[in-house]
């Protein structure tokens, strides 16, 4: 079984997914920087861009993440 | 000829830990995922038991004073996040106490296992009480095991943390019941030259090998 923390299980983004995704929209690119911008743990950062890059939402280019169209769409 | 056993080693003050993913109540989290904080891995037997339910109040009003010294925790058990989670919300409702860390649901042992927290002649089914300290690097500092029917000491942990961070900040050593703020203890000189500039540096010696400095 795998728990995620920042999808629902019908797919959906979860609170703190979208604070990511919003963390995300407003120029942060690194865990550490979502971290700062969101207030969660390094950790759950780090574990919740995991999951949404499995989702879709997000795409990591080396070290960084950036938002997909799709996690753009819920953050619009 | 040679015998083949699927014994587990153990990791060991001063190895990097072995890395994990498990699923936790606040998702799925791997060892890695914590790198660049200290960290305290902990196992309790079980949830819904009294002296966990004491300790997980314990871990929860040390949490700030972890916060601050950029320190992480992580709870585990062989139970199932639903237990977990039913266990976290009855200690909020009936003690008024927030579980703000994860917990690992380790229902098939494999992180128990790694870690050694099961002691069959203790329990073949609960973890003993174990606590990992591991530095920025996953690196593991501090081991400690405690039986079933003895809750651990909050303010040993804090104070462990505090020697070993003291310690690679400053590179020295802290003496028996150390506390932040008491002198320190000056690593002893490796040779006889060191041993005689030793008692000329203005420290405190009790003799060349037992040397305090105030920080």
């Amino acid at each position: 079984m795998i728990i995620v923390p920042c999808v629902s299980p019908d797919g959906k983004p979860t609170k703190s997914g979208i604070a990511t995704l919003s963390a995300l929209k407003s120029g942060a690119s690194t865990p550490k920087a979502v971290a700062e911008i969101t207030g969660q743990p390094l950790f759950k950062v780090r574990s919740g861009l995991r999951e949404l890059v499995n989702a879709g939402f997000v795409k990591q280019v080396d070290d960084k993440y950036q938002l997909t169209p799709e996690g753009s769409k819920i953050v619009a | 000829m040679e015998e083949k056993t699927d014994a587990i080693r153990l990791p060991l003050i001063g190895e990097k830990a072995p890395d994990f993913e498990a699923v936790t109540t606040q998702g799925t989290l791997r060892l890695s995922d914590f790198e660049g904080s200290w960290l305290v891995l902990f196992s309790h037997p079980a949830d819904f038991t009294p002296v966990c339910t004491t300790e997980f109040i314990a871990f929860s009003e040390i949490y700030d004073e972890l916060k601050k010294r950029n320190t992480e925790l992580l709870g585990l058990s062989v139970d199932s996040v639903s237990s977990h989670i039913a266990w976290i919300r009855n200690v909020e409702e009936k003690m008024g106490v927030k579980i703000p860390f994860p917990i690992i649901a380790d229902l098939n042992k494999e992180v128990s296992q790694k870690f050694g927290m099961i002691h069959p002649a203790q329990s073949k089914t609960e973890t003993v009480r174990c606590v990992f300290i591991m530095d920025p690097e996953s690196k593991i500092r501090t081991i400690l095991y405690y039986p079933l029917t003895t809750g651990r000491n909050m303010k040993e942990i804090l104070r462990i943390i505090d020697a070993l961070q003291t310690t690679d900040k400053h590179k020295v050593a802290t003496p028996a019941n150390w506390k932040p703020g008491d002198p320190v203890v000056v690593p002893p000189p490796g040779t006889t030259e060191q041993a005689e500039e030793r008692t000329k540096e203005g420290y405190d010696c009790k003799d060349w090998y037992l040397c305090f400095k105030k920080l």
